[in-house]
């Protein structure tokens, strides 16, 4: 590429860029107030619209004149709705508020932005550091994060792609247009980024072999069909920084020869569609995509394909059989969709935060992002975690991070004084670690060594009331549901399992069972077709493995250590701690099996009681009389009295 | 181009793009199988049934035969404890979903599960695991067919040999995972009509899941 090309690829980026920092300063020096509400799905979820009618009321009754600007999602899922208010005249720095409701935004207008008293009782910290109010960056949650993917989330407009811009968006995508696609690929293979999709294969190898693919059809697919219960970090990128994944696409697509792209997006993500939509058709306008972008002789658009919410779609055999309109079945590798791809042609199928991830490296280097996380798993990791966790959410940490430093130091550890039991890495797919592995480092090899795997970064704590067998139960039923039905081992050998599996949460499990588990588990591993089914076994191996003493609790004793297992637990109420007179158990059992003893005590009539826990739910703290026990026999019988005659 | 490679120790010759359930069928090798067809290029085998598996040199695992391409040299084992306890287990899990009931059957006798089950000297039984069976029995939603679903072992040669003979299916998957079964969507009842003067899925049927319906007096 000559001289003049480049030059005249970075003017073309600098007119742009230069016109959306015009723009943005506008906003930015504006002097008027500021409320930032964070308004991904998680947000609305919590009541985010609410809160923002809640605020514009408020503003125009009152005649404030203030900018509300909805932003992406800053992954901080304890706190939502999440509002930052900047207002430079109060003299405070800009504050960060959590859980703001309807009837907080009302008040947070009236005395913070009509008086000025920005309500220290209600703020989280301050977004800046400042000599006022002590910044959000002193808390473990917000200062031991390395954010490369989610860097803008929360801070821009998704839908606005000029906030993008002026951040300096689209940079990376002039800088590559200026190299060749080894040059490009080189780089990303400097950083030695791995796919975030799971099973952490060299991103710049597959490249690569896209590069190297005949046709000049070629195609590059990006997966968001994000399905893994608990995972939601593709969904939160593509709503809060929908750009960042656009840009890292067409630098894969300048990188591999593809001209076109498609991004194919669960339909249950209708407000990431649609953002994503409205994202590619402002970067159109805007000659990031089309023809001759930024006039570098580059041709590429981008498609959006709906995908139906079936779980083995996420598998890229089955996402290409359903975008070409067949049942979504995957079919055996080799030949990889980077040989065959859709419709028969080289198809490079990348996920979403691998592209996100994709123009940092290109502005930054290759070398700074292999100086973040370990040497053999470079970059960051977003994790979802949810669960027993104080503060749940989106993490975006260095890869190399302790599970310790994860869940108990960031996330602030397990709530209401319970103890870690376990914790489930990479959804249905991966392992249940126990308490021993907490000193794992998070990373690709370190995690599929423990028996877990990086997944896509779902993330799921559990804390002393979990049953292992449950949990276990839980995830092969969803894989069972799940299972597309083609090969043998996973469609009848997971529904084997899940048979057993669900014997002994009732209680009826059989001498042999966990030997039969294993085997089973085993050869469904070995047998499946695809990586679904291969994994499908993954959450009872690694739960056998270990927490055995559970699942031999629930054989040999008919005990539920997790207190979980409806059939081998029962309530009791202890009459040492039961009022006299105390009626709220009674009330609120929904098949009256509460009935007074003779000194106006009360008791649970076991025949009767369908372990509901209701009682234990309403029995004031102050007694706390109703126990949970297991095994169901263990609970002291007490006779219900004769009724009286009337 | 003719390529050699060594099958349990027996060397045998074949074309450089087939796969190696083809070269092992060809030269009178018997690897267990239901969905294969031969005219199956291994690109395009389903490897649906996991009963094909061997062992060849170089691979980690057990691989289905059906879907890899014979290379020059390669050392290929076809029974050894690691394979035959994978084909039993599918074998089993297979029986698990079927109703054993071989006398009233049209396949008996030229069963594929009956054939797999003595060339694996395994019984009809699937013992460790528990018979599960659908309902209904027969599925005669197609306008000249019956489908059984307790005999069909889901290979998917009905729904791909259909359309081969005619560019479009008349048959297909429906439903998912363990609840999958062979589907006639209610087309064309005419056309459905000609499935007798074609009778391909009748044919390649392995168990016997898709007969021609009998008129009420004959059943």
């Amino acid at each position: 590429m000559t001289v003049d090309a480049m030059q005249r690829i970075q003017a073309a980026y600098q007119t742009l860029a230069d016109e959306a920092r015009a723009r943005q300063a506008q906003f930015d020096q504006s002097p008027l107030p500021k409320i930032h509400i964070g308004m991904a799905t998680c947000g609305i979820a919590s009541g985010a619209l609410e809160t923002q009618a809640a605020f514009e009321t408020a503003l125009s009754e009152r005649g404030i004149d203030a900018h509300v600007h909805t932003v992406g999602c800053v992954g901080h899922c304890y706190a939502e709705p999440v509002v930052i208010i900047d207002y430079p005249d109060s003299g405070f720095p800009p504050i960060l508020y959590p859980e703001v409701t309807p009837g907080k935004a009302k008040m947070l207008v009236k005395l913070f932005l009509e008086e000025g008293d920005p309500r220290f009782e209600h703020v989280m910290g301050a977004t800046v550091e400042n000599e006022m109010i002590p910044s959000v960056m002193e808390f473990a949650r917000f200062n031991r994060e390395t954010r490369v993917i989610m860097d803008r989330c929360g801070r821009i407009d998704p839908e606005q792609i000029h906030e993008y811009v002026a951040d300096g968006g689209y940079g990376a995508l002039a800088t590559a247009l200026c190299r060749t696609p080894e040059g490009v690929i080189a780089e990303v293979d400097a950083a030695g980024l791995r796919g975030r999709g799971g099973a952490g294969f060299a991103t710049a190898r597959k490249w690569r072999a896209g590069w190297a693919a005949s046709g000049s059809d070629k195609l590059i697919v990006c997966n968001a069909d994000e399905g893994d219960p608990g995972a939601y970090m593709d969904r939160t990128l593509l709503e809060s920084n929908p750009h960042q994944v656009i840009e890292g696409m067409i630098i894969a697509a300048m990188a591999v020869g593809a001209a076109r792209g498609l991004f194919y997006v669960r339909a249950e993500y209708p407000l990431a569609v649609r953002i994503l939509t409205s994202a590619v058709e402002q970067a159109r306008q805007m000659n990031f995509l089309g023809t001759d972008i930024l006039g570098s002789g580059l041709d590429f658009d981008i498609d959006l394909f709906q995908g139906s919410g079936a779980f083995v779609c996420g598998e890229e055999t089955a996402l290409i059989r359903s975008v070409e309109g067949y049942r979504g079945m995957p079919r055996h590798r080799p030949p990889y969709p980077v040989e065959r791809g859709l419709d028969g042609r080289p198809t490079v199928i990348n996920n979403v935060k691998t592209l996100a991830t994709v123009p940092p490296i290109l502005e930054k280097g290759g070398d700074w992002f292999r100086g973040i996380g370990t040497a053999d798993s470079p970059g960051t990791a977003v994790f979802s975690v949810v669960g027993n966790v104080t503060h749940p959410g989106l993490v975006e940490i260095p890869m190399g991070v302790t599970l310790r430093e994860l869940i108990f130091e960031i996330c602030g550890g397990i709530p209401n004084k319970k103890q870690f039991k376990a914790v489930q890495i990479g959804g249905p797919s991966g392992g249940c670690l126990s308490a021993d592995f907490l000193d794992t480092p998070v990373d690709f090899d370190a995690l599929t060594q423990a028996g877990a795997m990086m997944g896509s970064g779902g993330m799921v704590v559990m804390d002393e009331d979990c049953c292992m067998v449950d949990v276990s139960r839980y995830f092969l039923d969803f894989t069972q549901k799940e299972s597309c039905g083609k090969c043998t081992f996973c469609r009848i050998g997971t529904h084997h399992l899940l048979e057993i599996l669900r014997r002994l949460t009732r209680g009826e499990g059989r001498e042999g069972d966990l030997a039969q588990l294993e085997t089973l588990g085993r050869a469904v591993k070995q047998g499946s077709l695809c990586g679904l089914g291969k994994t499908a076994p993954n959450p009872v191996l690694t739960s056998l493995a270990y927490f055995r003493d559970e699942y031999e609790a629930h054989i040999k004793e008919g005990r539920c250590p997790g207190r979980t297992c409806r059939t081998l637990t029962a309530f009791y109420i202890d009459l040492d701690k039961c009022a006299r007179g105390c009626d709220a158990c009674v009330g609120c059992c929904p098949v009256d099996a509460v009935f007074t003893t003779s000194n106006r005590k009360k008791g649970i009539d076991q025949q009767v009681c369908v372990k509901c826990g209701e009682c234990m739910v309403a029995c004031p703290p102050d007694y706390d009389a109703v126990v949970k026990i297991s095994p169901a026999t263990l609970a002291p019988i007490i006779e219900r009295p004769a009724e009286k005659k009337s | 181009m003719k390529i050699t490679l060594t099958v349990d120790d027996q060397t045998i010759q074949t074309q450089d793009n087939s796969s190696v359930l083809s070269a092992c069928h060809s030269a009178g090798i018997y690897i267990p199988h239901l969905c294969w067809l031969e005219t199956d290029a291994p690109a395009d085998a389903p490897a649906a049934c996991r009963l094909c598996f061997v062992e060849i040199d170089g691979f980690r695992e057990p691989v289905a035969a059906c879907a890899v391409t014979v290379e020059n040299g390669m050392t290929v084992n076809t029974g050894t404890v690691a394979v035959r306890s994978l084909q039993k287990t599918a074998l089993k899990l297979l029986l698990s979903v079927h109703r054993v009931d071989c006398k009233p059957c049209p396949a008996n006798r030229a069963c594929q599960l009956q054939n797999i089950a003595k060339f694996l000297g395994a019984g009809l039984g699937c013992k460790p695991f528990e018979r599960v069976l659908k309902e209904p029995e027969v599925d005669v939603r197609h306008p000249v067919l019956d489908y059984y679903p307790n005999r069909c072992v889901l290979c998917g040669i009905c729904v791909r040999i259909c359309r081969q003979q005619h560019q479009q299916t008349w048959l297909s998957f429906a439903g998912r995972g363990f609840n999958t079964v062979v589907g006639y969507f209610d087309a064309d009842p005419d056309a459905a009509a000609d499935c007798l003067s074609c009778r391909a899925c009748l044919e390649y049927c392995p168990t016997g899941a898709l007969v021609q319906r009998l008129a009420d007096d004959d059943r």
